[in-house]
């Protein structure tokens, strides 16, 4: 399975917190919200990057990132 | 009767003040009459009794059945995506809890009439569809949805429901008139309870929709060619249109035209075909915006392109809600485009960040470039950089599609965008708007 971030548009409300807690993944656009590799999903997450991104999702206030997983 | 099998709009809908009122137009290349048929024979919608003498009965097919004769006839969804109309029927009658038909007939593009034209002139081959697709797939509830209003059809569509007696009642429902209310995860969200603003998907309501029941949402031109599917089978339906878009389409058509108004043309018609079934262009055409307000602009050396969802994308256009809008040579298409995409902020649901935030800000970059104000360079620089910022990152298209729209803008337009944006004055861009800007 390939995991990948995720961002809900309507729940997110700009705080940011992603992208300090990802900068490597995650860039905030001129009004703050995240910019994903592909619109509202990520490019896929190594091994290594799990870890962080699963600190980010907890740390979303609004609960709007999330981890997907697809089969490719 | 109108001898182009148009459908002249001024006696039914009601129409903006800038749209030319139509006149009766001269007969052009025959164009063909499915969903019109009745329409066209007696120039009124046909009421139940003669409607059922004109098509004959209803068949009586299991789901498969149905789910094999819609996948054999290749329907396309007419609402705008046109993604293929077996798929979703398949989708929920594979579940196990008794499902929800929605037939959505509240088209949210401006520019687009054709659904209000077809619940106008063939209101019971649209009820046909519902009630064929409802009994087919043993469905819990079927709604009607349709534009809310103090003139709408609802208590006509109520009255003509209730006349049936078929299996499912079938409920009509009316829904703000709001660009993102018909949308398919909007409509449901609003069909349950909720506002009618577009939800994340998934879920997607064929798996959870109207109540948490497998919801099938259809356009409701869709539903009625369902219905003459199902009484004239898959071969006759493909005798019209093409290999992968088969059918007739209903087009609406405004702007820069003798007659604006509703036409059924086979698909793969050209744009020219079409636009000449109403009248031809009232003057020399620059380019014509298809799709809607979200949809793109065609030049006017593409004029030949045919109406399929392959073709108008292979053209770097849409096909879309099929909606076919000519500006003619004196209008500012650059001014033209920035109003539209300041009417696509404003229907903005206001949800997602990059829509809400995003489709002001390329709208007043645009209205700098049309205006050729000082910064209009900096503001073509932003703008660029913005519509990469806004696609692909809402809920639902809305985004996508001003985006898109603007981008074919600055192609098309671009001998005017240069002149724009070395302050050359441009004559056309304080003029009024050619185009509808209200829902009917």
């Amino acid at each position: 399975m390939i995991k990948r971030l995720r961002v809900d548009p309507i729940a997110c409300a700009a705080h940011g917190l992603c992208a300090d807690l990802l900068p490597d993944h995650i860039d905030l656009d001129e009004w703050g919200y995240p910019i994903l590799a592909d619109g509202r999903t990520g490019r896929p997450l190594g091994r290594d990057d799990q870890r962080d991104a699963r600190a980010a999702v907890e740390a979303c206030p609004t609960l709007a990132l999330r981890i997907e997983a697809t089969p490719r | 009767m109108n001898p182009t099998g148009t459908h002249p709009l001024a006696d039914t809908v009601p129409r903006t003040d800038h749209t030319p009122q139509p006149t009766r137009a001269r007969a052009a290349t025959p164009s063909p009459s499915r969903l019109l048929a009745g329409w066209s024979a007696g120039g009124r919608a046909d009421d139940l009794t003669t409607h059922r003498r004109r098509y004959g009965p209803l068949p009586h097919l299991t789901a498969d059945e149905l789910v094999d004769l819609v996948h054999a006839a290749g329907l396309r969804g007419r609402g705008g995506a046109g993604f293929p109309t077996s798929v979703k029927l398949r989708a929920v009658a594979d579940r196990r809890r008794r499902p929800v038909v929605v037939a959505n007939g509240c088209e949210g593009e401006p520019a687009s009439c054709k659904d209000a034209a077809l619940l106008d002139c063939a209101p019971h081959l649209v009820l046909d569809g519902i009630e064929l697709v409802a009994r087919t797939l043993g469905a819990e509830s079927a709604i009607l949805a349709i534009h809310d209003g103090p003139d709408g059809p609802g208590p006509r569509l109520r009255t003509l429901a209730a006349q049936r007696q078929g299996p499912v009642p079938v409920r009509v429902r009316g829904v703000p008139a709001r660009y993102v209310a018909s949308e398919e995860t909007a409509l449901v969200n609003f069909l349950s309870g909720g506002p009618a603003t577009p939800t994340t998907s998934p879920p997607r309501p064929t798996d959870r929709g109207v109540g948490g029941a497998p919801t099938l949402v259809d356009n409701i031109e869709t539903l009625a060619h369902i219905a003459l599917i199902a009484r004239n089978g898959a071969p006759w339906f493909r005798e019209l249109g093409t290999p992968d878009l088969p059918g007739t389409l209903l087009v609406s058509i405004d702007g820069a035209v003798h007659t604006p108004g509703v036409v059924e043309v086979a698909a793969g018609t050209t744009v020219r075909a079409a636009i000449e079934l109403c009248g031809g262009p009232s003057g020399h055409v620059q380019a014509v915006l298809s799709g809607g307000y979200g949809g793109a602009w065609l030049p006017a050396t593409a004029i030949e392109t045919p109406l399929t969802h392959t073709a108008m994308r292979a053209a770097g256009a849409a096909l879309g809600v099929p909606t076919l809008l000519p500006l003619p040579s004196g209008a500012c298409g650059l001014a033209h485009t920035a109003r539209l995409v300041r009417f696509l902020a404003d229907q903005s649901a206001g949800q997602c960040g990059p829509c809400l935030f995003g489709l002001p800000a390329v709208a007043a970059d645009l209205a700098a470039i049309a205006a050729g104000s000082r910064d209009a360079r900096h503001a073509h620089d932003r703008l660029r950089h913005r519509l990469d910022l806004v696609t692909g990152r809402g809920a639902c298209a809305l985004p996508d599609g001003a985006a898109r729209l603007t981008r074919t803008a600055l192609d098309v337009f671009s001998a005017d965008l240069r002149d724009h944006l070395t302050g050359r004055p441009c004559l056309a861009a304080g003029a009024p708007m050619i185009f509808p800007l209200e829902f009917r």
